[in-house]
């Protein structure tokens, strides 16, 4: 697979960097709104949808923001479209709406946006960044969409709203769409993934990805939180180099 | 008065933030290692929280509310607390050298926590007014710092504990805010 072609983007966010499983990002909503599969599916698609064209509108715009108000721009465009899937929803699928509630302007702050936004579009062209949305998103879906399933079958019996266990043989165990079970259901996934991760690093076959919230470090440079909003660390430099230099003419 | 001391014990025990509404969650994970920065980031996120609930809800009251622009609230509010944010890092180094040594580490990680717009968003929904959004941001990020101190200190006991593999890091981590979670839910009857 060519590098960057959408194919292969596609695969990445999917399979080799899937934001939930292998980087472990944006864990609020993840857990938050996973207590069945449909609203899993819905919250991953909105976050689809945010993350496509949040991806392509700064990917054009990357040569004209300046580098130093770069985040509050990337903000402000994530935060105009988040606030434009919220009206599709509450056009168009109230019921999703009100399951979600108060998760889907706080898109907004998660982040896979802001660490897409800064790793990969801000960087590439407006197509590649595009599938790059897509793919993530997706991956970003497929997985949220699984521990919806995973909570409702456990927690009530039924998936997508379908009796898969019927109450006569099966007592729901509601503790898992209750909050303890996201939580619970989560520890396990990525146990799973640092057992096949162990093994792939042992063997040679891939580097070693930590994982994204585990330190908060790592987090916090994917979600630029480490970084000050006004990036001042431009203006240091300038100082530093304009300090450096004066030095030099004094001892000419 | 009484509203106002029920108001924080169910948005600071009741509902706490992290364990029953899933906010704030990468500090809560993340720098939960030791009591001691734990601690310093409980600080810091009441500091911020209430200052940011208070501009938050005036700007709704004085601004949007009477130019019909609520639908603009999560634009403005990201914007709003992202440079509140920033302005309190200025003015404690300025202002307060010894509050910002402490705090100063923790402050720029808050921006991106999602607890700060989430406690705005949910005092517009609620339709609280001034006073009361201020409490509730109150209550709600003493509800954090309790639950990341706690948190912190079974982190530091488990440091001598001998995890299976593939359980080390953050599954085992999860397990405790789970069984912490459940021990919360103890408290939902209270109101």
């Amino acid at each position: 697979m060519k590098n960057n072609s959408a194919l292969e983007r596609l695969y990445n966010g999917i399979i080799k960097e899937n934001p939930t499983l292998v980087l472990i990002l944006g864990m609020c909503p993840t857990l938050a709104v996973t207590t069945s599969a449909i609203n899993g599916a819905g919250m991953g698609l909105s976050t689809t949808v945010v993350l496509m064209f949040s991806n392509m509108i700064i990917s054009i715009l990357r040569n004209f923001i300046p580098d130093r108000v770069r985040i509050p721009g990337y903000i402000v465009i994530i935060a105009s479209l988040v606030t434009v899937v919220q009206f599709l929803l509450q056009g168009y699928v109230p019921a999703l709406n009100d399951a979600l509630g108060v998760y889907i302007p706080l898109i907004v702050v998660n982040c896979i946006i802001l660490g897409r936004a800064e790793s990969y579009a801000s960087k590439n062209g407006p197509v590649s960044s595009f599938f790059d949305g897509l793919g993530m998103g997706l991956g970003f879906t497929v997985s949220l969409t699984i521990l919806g399933a995973f909570r409702e079958l456990l927690g009530a019996g039924t998936i997508f709203g379908k009796t898969i266990l019927s109450e006569s043989f099966y007592t729901p165990i509601t503790i898992f769409i209750l909050a303890p079970g996201a939580f619970f259901v989560l520890a396990c996934l990525v146990a799973a993934r640092n057992k096949i991760m162990n093994r792939k690093v042992k063997n040679g076959e891939m580097e070693e990805i930590p994982a994204g919230c585990g330190d908060c470090s790592a987090c916090g440079n994917s979600c630029c939180s480490s970084k000050s909003f006004f990036d001042m660390s431009v203006d240091n430099k300038k100082e530093e180099t304009k300090a450096a230099s004066e030095e030099k003419a004094e001892n000419k | 008065m009484k509203e106002l001391i029920l108001l924080i014990i169910s948005a600071a025990i009741v509902n706490n933030v992290v364990l029953s509404q899933f906010l704030g969650l990468c500090p809560f994970l993340g720098v939960s290692k030791k009591v001691e920065t734990a601690g310093g980031m409980g600080a810091a996120v009441i500091f911020v929280i209430t200052i940011a609930s208070l501009v938050t809800s005036l700007i709704y009251k004085f601004i949007l509310a009477p130019l019909d622009l609520t639908y603009l609230q999560t634009i403005v509010f990201i914007l709003v607390i992202a440079a509140l944010v920033q302005f309190v890092e200025m003015f404690l180094k300025k202002s307060m050298p010894a509050l910002y040594e402490s705090l100063g580490v923790y402050l720029p990680l808050i921006t991106t926590n999602c607890a700060v717009l989430g406690v705005a968003l949910n005092s517009v929904q609620y339709g609280y007014n001034i006073l009361q959004s201020v409490v509730y941001g109150l209550g709600i990020s003493i509800g954090f710092t309790i639950a990341i101190v706690i948190l912190a200190g079974i982190r530091e006991k488990m440091e001598y504990n001998d995890i299976p593999e593939s359980w080390q890091g953050m599954p085992i981590v999860m397990v405790t805010a789970g069984l912490m979670s459940i021990a919360f839910f103890g408290f939902s009857g209270i109101i």
